[in-house]
């Protein structure tokens, strides 16, 4: 092995980092599209259809549109601050990324390359801790557009912030318990350890997990900052151009790193379904970064589906449902994993 | 100085959710509703001064143009009217196929109301839904009337032609097929907690305002008031079709969407009612070709539009052309609840409120 500290920590990451700022623009202009599409399906529609073949050139005609759009910031806006709100979002989102193990790491060159840029022993926290920030990109550019439905859709976007989060928390505590670990990738090994991935171990906290990253994320039908028949488009009504599109590829981002998140947590990260199983082991000629890339594909499609059938929440309702189920449920999950790991921990040892 | 006051919040007349051009100025204490005041006047068109200047034939294609969503019905009330006013023949068949077509825009009507309705509270598909049914029976507007949307159905005396060959049969397979749809719809909606949460309880009418405001139709029987003009005043052939009166006890945005849903489902009865004992004979009455009206006459007609009621009063004076025509227009009527219906309430529900009086602005402002 050829490994230096200047090629881990290093060479491997800027290229990492290089690959994910080029691909994944691009990526997100695919998810729109296959957002579109499954929408229009569910719809009875077709959805993009005239850019190349079945619209697979929408996305970029849209990028282009929105590169050449005029970048408009209104006369009494908080110019700064109006500018810097969309990449705080995008900042975040690919920060958001850059902790995802994507992969089982492979060898090239003589190097060993680890599919997560930086894997520290605190990932899960630090991860937690960036991806909340992305609140204050929302009310940040809703204050600073000095107008009324962005403002709105700020104040929306911090109530919201402060139901789900605690939940969140606790939620994810309770895995973390079990895992005993804080790292991503550790939380992987422990559930191949383990032989079972955590959704069987924890029902209760898949489901509030996923509840509280549609809530996260600002997706139906939890989008209230930007209720789009409320307050026209909420915090980003003022925003035009690139940097509307900065916000959509925050928020595209943000959608992924979630689920990456929920992958890992309880999905088993990018091992194949039941790692322990000889029976399946013929599964393993398929990568790690493709059971990665299909665990989250089908939760983009989740979101993509939730969007098509619920109607909308109103962020009262959504404070109390935070408050009066989510963060009760949670912490009787926390204090009942507990329970049961010191009960396990009695048998065992 | 610090200090706190109301926010004034223009919602309108350019914003995605109030249905055209109504403007409500909204006073808000954080997101909860103060007060609130609707502007309108955007889309006045001057239809009723437009009136005394075509004659009796010419003055139906207005009627079209102000509660767009349902035309024949609209056509229906002014062309009766001019009927009962000049005491002119109609045909008995005609009064089977305008019931028919006016309880198929009734449909039509009320999915564009279920479609923004849902979307206005998040559930997008459902208006895409609704809008794939409604094209078929815009379709069926197209074959019979030759226009899908400003269809200038009627004129006094009874229908400008006959049904096209088929189209009974075509209407029959709609009506059979259509209340599996809604079946659907009501899969999607009627015990999604979500839609629950946002209309039970919202946008409250007791039973005594909603009369002393003189609400009509689906905003009127959604708060348990039995009055429908169809049974009440029965016009057309409604008074020999067996269908029932849809109400709701509820007197909030749920208890009007199941009304207006039930409402659908009865429609299609009528319709194969209307199409089963269609009488044969011509589909005009004898109806002089320049409508002439002796002078004096006046007369007051409504009819139960998808809205309320819809009523027309015309003023003859001798000549072709009416003296004056004045329209109740039931969705201006309805409107005025708006302001006590959402005080107290969210901006959220401000939405889900417009959507549940189901306004057409062009039958606000005219």
């Amino acid at each position: 092995m050829n490994n230096t500290w200047l090629s881990d920590d290093v060479i491997i990451p800027l290229l990492l980092i290089g690959i994910i700022l080029a691909v994944f623009p691009l990526l997100v202009g695919y998810i729109v599209y296959v957002e579109r599409k499954v929408l229009a399906f569910i719809q009875s529609r077709l959805g993009p259809m005239r850019v190349g073949p079945y619209g697979l050139l929408q996305p970029i005609a849209d990028a282009f549109k929105l590169l050449f759009k005029e970048d408009i910031t209104p006369r009494n806006a908080d110019a700064l601050v109006f500018k810097a709100a969309p990449i705080i979002l995008l900042v975040v989102g690919f920060t958001g990324l850059s902790f995802l193990p994507m992969g089982e790491g492979f060898t090239a060159f003589g190097y060993d390359i680890r599919l997560s840029i930086v894997d520290v022993n605190v990932g899960v926290l630090a991860l937690l801790a960036i991806m909340s920030l992305s609140t204050y990109s929302l009310v940040l550019g809703g204050w600073a557009s000095n107008s009324k439905y962005p403002l709105l859709g700020a104040l929306r976007s911090a109530a919201q912030m402060v139901s789900y989060e605690v939940a969140l928390a606790f939620t994810v505590l309770a895995t973390l318990m079990i895992a005993g670990t804080l790292s991503l990738s550790g939380i992987i090994d422990a559930q191949r350890d383990m032989g079972v991935w955590y959704i069987f171990v924890q029902p209760v906290g898949f489901v509030l997990f996923i509840i509280a990253m549609v809530a996260e994320t600002n997706r139906l039908p939890f989008d209230l900052p930007e209720a789009e028949t409320e307050l026209v488009a909420g915090y980003f009504t003022e925003y035009s151009g690139f940097r509307w599109s900065f916000f959509m590829l925050g928020e595209y981002a943000a959608m992924t790193v979630m689920s990456g998140l929920l992958v890992t947590l309880y999905l088993g990260g990018w091992m194949r379904p039941f790692p322990n199983v000889e029976l399946f082991s013929f599964l393993d000629f398929i990568p790690g970064f493709i059971w990665f890339v299909l665990k989250v594909g089908f939760f983009i499609n989740l979101f993509i589906w939730l969007r098509g059938t619920f109607p909308r929440y109103r962020y009262d309702q959504l404070m109390g449902l935070g408050w009066k189920v989510f963060i009760p449920v949670s912490i009787v999950n926390l204090l009942v994993t507990g329970l049961l790991l010191i009960v396990w921990d009695s048998v065992a040892g | 100085m610090l200090r706190t006051h109301e926010m004034e919040l223009n919602m309108g007349p350019q914003h995605p959710s109030t249905h055209g051009v109504l403007r409500l100025i909204l006073y808000l204490n954080g997101e909860t509703i103060v007060d609130c005041k609707p502007v309108i006047g955007y889309l006045h068109r001057g239809t009723e001064k437009l009136f005394e200047t075509r004659n009796y034939y010419q003055n139906v294609p207005f009627t079209d143009r102000t509660d767009y969503l349902a035309a024949p019905n609209n056509n229906l009330g002014y062309v009766e009217a001019v009927e009962k006013l000049g005491g002119f023949e109609v045909s008995e068949r005609a009064k089977y196929v305008r019931t028919a077509i006016c309880e198929l825009s009734r449909i039509a009507s009320h999915l564009i109301w279920l479609g923004t309705h849902a979307m206005d509270i998040g559930a997008q598909t459902m208006l895409m839904w609704t809008i794939r049914e409604r094209e078929v029976v815009l379709d069926f507007f197209e074959a019979a009337l030759g226009d899908r949307l400003t269809t200038s159905a009627f004129r006094p005396g009874g229908l400008r032609r006959d049904l096209p060959e088929g189209w009974i049969k075509a209407v029959q397979g709609f009506c059979k097929t259509f209340p599996d749809r809604l079946d659907e719809y009501e899969l999607l909606l009627s015990n999604n907690r979500i839609w629950l949460d946002r209309t039970v309880g919202v946008g409250i009418i007791s039973a005594e305002d909603a009369i002393d405001m003189g609400l009509s139709g689906p905003m009127l029987r959604g708060s348990g008031v039995p009055h429908d003009i169809r049974k009440a005043m029965p016009y057309a052939a409604y008074d020999k079709i067996d269908f029932e009166i849809a109400v709701s006890e509820d007197c909030d945005s749920y208890g009007r969407y199941v009304l207006r849903m039930k409402e659908m489902r009865e429609s299609v009865k009528i319709v194969e009612q209307c199409l089963g004992d269609l009488p044969e004979g011509p589909i005009t009455g004898k109806v002089p070709k320049m409508l002439k009206i002796e002078a004096g006459r006046e007369i007051y007609h409504a009819i139960e539009s998808p809205r309320g009621e819809l009523g027309y009063y015309i003023v003859s004076d001798g000549s072709d052309k009416p003296y004056k025509c004045k329209i109740r227009a039931p969705s201006f009527v309805n409107l005025a609840a708006i302001t006590q219906m959402v005080k107290g309430l969210l901006i959220a529900d401000v939405v889900t409120v417009i959507g549940s009086i189901d306004i057409v602005l062009g039958d606000v402002d005219r």
